[in-house]
């Protein structure tokens, strides 16, 4: 019999959360539970990513859905008596709004979620992700048993196709294109793959999709496999990813008991299976023809397309890859149907997009919003601003493959084509937010330190090509740039980007390329002026207080683990240079931006 | 434990329990294809790391050339060919972290510890990595020790976290 509770308690078992200790949470509520014997009135979930991290742990409580964040284990006793007891919310662990400064009590009534379209993410914080039943009970499997019973291959795939649903991994092909090249592939043996190396730094949509829904991913790729006659399935996920492996498992597991994999499906005569494998830590590995390499044992190098997989994939046999949040969309697509899923979006973007926000902004976290939104709603509304007063400098879009959109095309509408307009891509939605603390050289060698730390080598140009660029951008941070560099590093990033052969090496230079186009001043005052207008590069930097700026509070005294500033009331500070350590604590601590 | 006498002089940290329970772990992988990742992501957890040895060993059990398995040991970032300490500190060096001054952090624990990352340190207690974006920007910067996560860390008492251990 199907019990029921008054209460729900949804607690965040994510990855973000998990680390600042909600485990420990859910065992002091449920000790206090207990202690005023509740278990059978209220009900504990442990659910996959909330997506609100930065207000970590977080818990909702149902009927009301009330949202508490930040919490602490010697919260509970409080939070139980007051809220589960006694029907009293306890506004002091409730969100705040930082820039209207009100305490906001309902999950749904804050920016950051409000403004949200759950569509990939739409059992995200509310189902237990290690049970199958939760998932069935939000209409989990019955789309799988639409394609396999009522639908024809040609059918699925045409539906996915009429969707305009484009590959979440970044590129944007078209999913149902690709499934129809694979169909036609002549040949018994085809593969499914799942593309869960989620390498680019600063993204972890399909880390929270995986770890909060995995039986939706499961499902797209059996609708997949039928739409193209393939019969096994890989997923390949990250070696860093240890809590999505383990729920995927356990996924995999009660899908098979359920005779949701395997032989036979739900009876329709379809058979089909999936593997987990877990990926070694090689960025390049998330290029698919790489991937297929790396699953067949090899060292994960690309190889030159064509053939293209949907004709020679893993083991030479005709494949389709897909990301994780590509197959989040199927089932919902077979569900309710192409025109449910495009009346969203643009012209030539649908649906919606997963975004991990993070960086130099209020409300960090996963931010699922339909195609066309603005940066400035995404980073402004549902972000919640910038904190510490400071001022917005750029988006960083695509990660290493991607590049930096600057402040004044902030009205930028998300989508793939106006993202590729900037220089910038969409890529797999790492949104990193830089404000003006953050020197833009630096961010441009970040990445090219990335991409050149993980070129695989195989190709010359971005083997040496990249090697040059970041070598090119260390003398530029370190004061020792030249005339000329930055037209070097434009030369350069023509030939890397049209040398290549696989998508890393293509798309290398796009952090340079995009910073040298909106920030140019930046370089020229590195390299003619030996100055960084961030105050970031250290070899730029002379440790000294601009009397004319400061503003005499002493903060930067007090941040000094040196001691090396003297400063009394009412006088501006001074560092001592012999004493500096340029461990630019003052820099980082100062308010008002006094220390150059 | 018994100290493994197949193995040569430098090997100091494998034990011959840990040798014998690789033995039946390639039985089990060997003939299927595409197992060599796997196998050795394995060999790694049970022996700690992956000297030549043990490269070797893996080798002459799937019948494959041992520049095949090194060829993949030295692609991969996971796999290490160096002993790692009893805790390894691992610094995340994702984009929100280093956007929050990561790198400094990364600097500091290698002072304080007295190595380069990727090396141990003399008492083998500690061990410091790099780490491409562990996924939880939103406590950036983090710094994992073993299995615990320390987040929204400062660069200059980030040192502190060392003292648990």
């Amino acid at each position: 019999m199907v019990k029921f509770f008054r209460t729900h308690v949804l607690v965040c078992a994510g990855t973000g959360c998990v680390a600042s200790k909600s485990i420990a949470v859910k065992k002091a509520l449920e000790v206090e539970l207990a202690k005023h014997h509740l278990e059978d009135e209220v009900q504990i979930v442990a659910t996959g990513c909330n997506g609100f991290c930065a207000a970590g742990p977080v818990m909702v409580v149902y009927p009301e859905g009330i949202f508490y964040q930040k919490l602490k284990p010697e919260d509970m006793p409080l939070l139980v008596e007051e809220h589960l007891l006694n029907g009293r919310p306890v506004e002091t662990f409730m969100y705040k709004d930082p820039l209207k400064k009100q305490i906001v009590p309902k999950m749904h009534d804050i920016a950051f979620f409000g403004l949200q379209e759950l569509r990939a993410l739409r059992n995200k914080g509310i189902i237990d992700a290690e049970k199958i039943e939760d998932y069935i009970a939000r209409d989990g499997y019955f789309a799988l048993a639409k394609a396999l019973n009522e639908m024809t291959p040609e059918q699925i795939t045409g539906e996915i196709k009429e969707s305009g649903l484009r590959g979440r991994g970044g590129a944007g092909f078209s999913t149902g294109l690709k499934w129809e090249f694979a169909a036609q592939a002549n040949s018994t043996i085809k593969y499914v793959l799942c593309n869960g190396d989620e390498g680019d730094p600063g993204a972890f949509m399909d880390r929270s999709i995986l770890e909060a829904d995995p039986h939706v991913v499961l499902e797209g790729m059996i609708i997949a496999a039928k739409a193209i006659a393939a019969h096994q399935g890989y997923i390949y996920v990250r070696a860093e990813y240890p809590l999505a492996v383990n729920r995927l498992k356990i996924a995999i597991a009660k899908a098979r008991d359920f005779g949701l994999l395997g032989k036979n499906i739900l009876d329709s005569g379809f058979d089909f299976d999936v593997e987990i494998y877990q990926g070694a830590g090689a960025f390049v590995c998330g290029e698919e023809t790489a991937l297929m390499t790396s699953l067949e044992g090899k060292r994960g190098m690309p190889r030159p397309r064509p053939p293209f997989p949907a004709h020679k994939g893993l083991w030479k046999k005709p494949t389709i890859l897909n990301n994780v949040e590509t197959y989040a969309n199927v089932p919902p697509i077979i569900l309710n149907g192409a025109r449910w899923f495009n009346s969203l979006g643009t012209e030539g973007s649908k649906g919606t997009k997963v975004f991990a926000l993070t960086g130099a902004v209020n409300n960090i976290g996963l931010v699922e919003v339909p195609m066309g939104t603005t940066l400035k709603t995404i980073i402004c509304d549902i972000g919640g601003g910038i904190p510490n007063r400071r001022k917005l400098k750029a988006v960083q879009m695509g990660g290493p493959s991607g590049g930096c959109i600057p402040e004044s095309l902030i009205d930028t509408p998300v989508d793939y084509e106006s993202i590729t307009k900037t220089g910038a891509i969409m890529g797999s939605g790492g949104m990193v937010v830089i404000d003006e603390t953050t020197c833009m050289v630096n961010i441009a060698k970040f990445f090219l330190e990335f991409t050149q730390d993980e070129s695989c080598g195989k190709c010359a140009p971005c083997r040496i090509g990249t090697k040059v660029m970041l070598d090119i951008l260390k003398d530029i941070c370190e004061g020792k740039g030249k005339e000329g560099d930055v037209e070097t590093l434009e030369d350069l990033s023509v030939t890397i980007k049209s040398a290549s052969l696989c998508g890393l090496g293509q798309t290398a230079p796009n952090p340079v390329l995009t910073t040298i186009r909106y920030f140019r001043d930046e370089y020229d005052a590195h390299i003619k002026e030996k100055i960084c207008p961030a105050h970031s590069c250290v070899e730029l930097i002379k440790f000294v207080v601009n009397g004319e700026v400061c503003k005499k509070c002493g903060k930067c005294v007090k941040a000094c683990p040196a001691s090396a500033i003297a400063w009394e009331k009412g006088q501006t500070a001074c560092i001592d240079r012999d004493t500096c350590v340029k461990c630019k604590s003052c820099i980082t601590t100062c308010p008002f931006r006094a220390i150059e | 434990m018994a100290e493994a006498r197949t193995i040569e002089q430098a090997v100091e940290f494998i034990t011959t329990e840990m040798l014998d329970e690789l033995d039946s772990v390639i039985v089990d992988y060997r003939g299927t294809p595409g197992s060599l990742i796997p196998l050795l992501q394995r060999a790694q957890e049970i022996c700690g790391y992956l000297p030549a040895e043990i490269q070797r060993r893996v080798a002459d059990g799937l019948e494959i050339s041992p520049s095949m398995v090194y060829g993949v040991v030295s692609f991969y970032s996971f796999f290490t060919m160096k002993p790692r300490g009893k805790h390894v500190v691992r610094v995340c060096l994702g984009t929100a972290c280093y956007v929050k001054r990561s790198d400094e952090i990364m600097q500091n624990l290698s002072k304080e510890l007295k190595i380069a990352v990727g090396e141990v340190t003399g008492d083998k207690k500690f061990s410091l990595e790099g780490v491409r974006c562990l996924g939880a920007c939103g406590l950036a910067p983090v710094a994992v020790v073993g299995e615990d996560t320390y987040g929204l860390l400062d660069p200059v008492t980030a040192t502190d976290i060392l003292k648990n251990y």
